[in-house]
């Protein structure tokens, strides 16, 4: 069973004639990274929400960890499983105080004082903002207040955060802050994480990347196999990170070159 | 010179009073495309913010064309149609009921004819790229988020203002939307005569378009200069964790290993000119891989 799995996944929303979801068939493994990548109204947001029950399929199934998402019984504890970060960190911070904002989620679990005291702290440490416990979050920055976001989604304890362009309106500070929080969480707590971005750099993150054109997924791969394929990424609206198009010049060149994602890699590969 | 800044001081008056600038001096030169860069709160903001008189500076002046624009003498409407502000995620402030009605907002406020108005809409969205007949009735809200940054700014552009201020255009845009966007700078800029100030966290973009980078931090200029003069502080800028576009970084990483490249260049095709170039060059004196 994988930790999130799609089948024929449709979805339209009420004014509009087009499918926003056109058939969306995919399957996310435990502690995957994976990166979702797609023009402006690919459908990405509207799969994001599919993941933690914000929508339900018109058609089609979604079901996080086995639990079938269109059964209403099943979607507090899917809510619990999959944590969601979007893209505006002032829209998703509600407390005057950064504790009692990641305590919001364990609250309402209504767990002992003492057991949302622990996790508050702990989510707190784990993405760098220990100390900042009685702050007010409107004094952050926004990668802070973007690390907090994900602060209060660790404190539920979850399986998988799902992640719609949370590095959209951070500065470089921030974007770097966020990302690096995103991939430890991954790598050393082994949470899976769904990433949507328009940041090519920020998809050779991951561990694979799927492709998202008029509602559907037309390729999944890793990053080395998707951003080889230039015809598929000029189709998709898409670009390659400035490194792989450097690399790619100059291969079509007689440059012979191995596949490089990182400026290191480059530059040790030519000298 | 077109535009002077004298010693700006700005303090928003809040519970603790924030100095968002902190003593700036600078000037603007009719078609210059200044690329202004730093950190959030570093103060970009509210600096151009100040250039079209939303904000006035709590202490210093900010001329136009050698007048005070927050004189008795100068009009402030008169600065604003001259100076447009393209804010962060301008679709925010689209609110007609059609396209077009959005656009002639700010030339019917300006007092100008109808017809004035109408060739203004039409010019602007084939400015942007859209087309008049197809999109003139339609209601900006059920169009797509690019196509609603496009019709915010064919608003800013059909006041055909001299100078063009933009804090973020790019921001939430897919790399065709930048793409896009990038060319139209671009067009307003040469064939135009624009004078523009880009904000923008993309160092390829501002390194590829500004013909002068401007980098803020904490209210105070710490650099400007040339593209190329500014990227090659590799040190300052990393020390406010600004990056080098990445085509400098390894042209850069190259040059330290010994391969004799350029590091003055930014666009994709002069530095894997520039690679190839060394590589040949070196690869005469030896046989294997040079460097």
């Amino acid at each position: 069973m994988s930790q999130i799995e799609m089948q024929g996944v449709e979805f339209s929303y009420r004014d509009q004639q087009d499918k926003a979801l056109a058939g969306v068939d995919l399957k996310v493994e435990k502690g995957e990274f994976i990166a979702v990548i797609g023009a402006n109204g690919s459908g990405k947001s509207t799969l994001a929400k599919m993941m933690n029950v914000l929508l339900v399929p018109d058609r089609g199934t979604v079901a996080i960890n086995g639990l079938d998402t269109a059964d209403p019984d099943n979607i507090w504890q899917i809510r619990q499983q999959v944590g969601m970060v979007f893209q505006n960190p002032d829209n998703q911070l509600v407390a005057t105080l950064v504790e009692d904002d990641v305590a919001f989620g364990p609250e309402n679990l209504a767990l002992p004082t003492e057991e949302i005291r622990l996790r508050v702290d702990q989510a707190l440490e784990t993405v760098g903002m220990d100390g900042y416990q009685s702050h007010p979050p409107h004094k952050l920055s926004g990668g802070q207040k973007q690390r907090v976001a994900i602060a209060g989604i660790l404190a539920m304890m979850p399986d998988c955060i799902v992640l719609d362009e949370p590095t959209a309106m951070l500065d470089p500070m921030g974007r770097k802050e966020v990302l690096e929080t995103i991939s430890r969480l991954n790598r050393e707590e082994n949470i899976t994480v769904v990433l949507i971005t328009h940041f090519m750099e920020e998809a050779g993150l991951a561990d694979r990347i799927a492709i998202m054109q008029e509602g559907r997924i037309s390729r999944t791969g890793s990053p080395r196999e998707i951003f080889r394929d230039t015809g598929l990424i000029a189709e998709a609206g898409l670009d390659v990170p400035e490194v792989v198009a450097l690399a790619n010049q100059l291969r079509q060149q007689g440059v012979s070159l191995p596949e490089v994602m990182t400026a290191d890699e480059l530059v040790n590969s030519l000298c | 010179m077109l535009i002077e800044l004298e010693n700006i001081r700005h303090i928003y008056q809040m519970d603790d009073p924030v100095v968002a600038l902190d003593g700036v001096d600078l000037e603007i030169e009719r078609g210059e495309f200044i690329g202004l860069i730093g950190h959030t709160g570093s103060g970009k903001s509210t600096l151009v913010q100040l250039l079209n008189g939303l904000l006035k500076p709590s202490e210093g002046r900010i001329l136009f064309e050698g007048r005070d624009i927050n004189s008795q003498e100068v009009e402030l409407k008169e600065i604003r149609r001259r100076v447009g502000l393209v804010f962060q995620y301008p679709e925010h402030q689209l609110f007609e009921e059609t396209v077009a009605k959005d656009i002639a907002f700010g030339p019917k406020n300006a007092g100008l004819a109808d017809e004035e108005i109408d060739k203004r809409v039409r010019e602007a969205l084939d400015l942007v790229g859209l087309d008049y007949e197809s999109f003139k009735d339609r209601s900006p809200f059920n169009l797509s988020g690019g196509q609603q940054r496009r019709i915010a700014i064919a608003g800013v552009l059909a006041l055909k203002p001299e100078v063009l201020i933009l804090d973020e255009p790019m921001a939430g845009l897919d790399p065709a939307g930048r793409r896009k966007l990038l060319e139209l700078l671009r067009h307003l800029h040469r064939n135009l005569e624009m004078t523009i100030i880009l904000i923008s966290h993309r160092m390829e973009e501002i390194a590829r378009l500004a013909s002068r980078v401007v980098v803020m931090d904490r209210g105070k200029i710490i650099l400007e200069g040339r593209p190329a003069e500014v990227f090659n502080e590799r040190e300052r800028l990393k020390d406010i964790d600004l990056d080098l576009p990445v085509v400098t970084d390894i042209l850069k990483k190259l040059k330290e290993k010994g391969l004799k490249v350029r590091t003055d260049v930014f666009a994709l095709e002069d530095a894997r000119n520039e690679i190839l170039t060394a590589l040949e060059k070196q690869s005469q004196f030896r046989e294997s891989r040079p460097c």
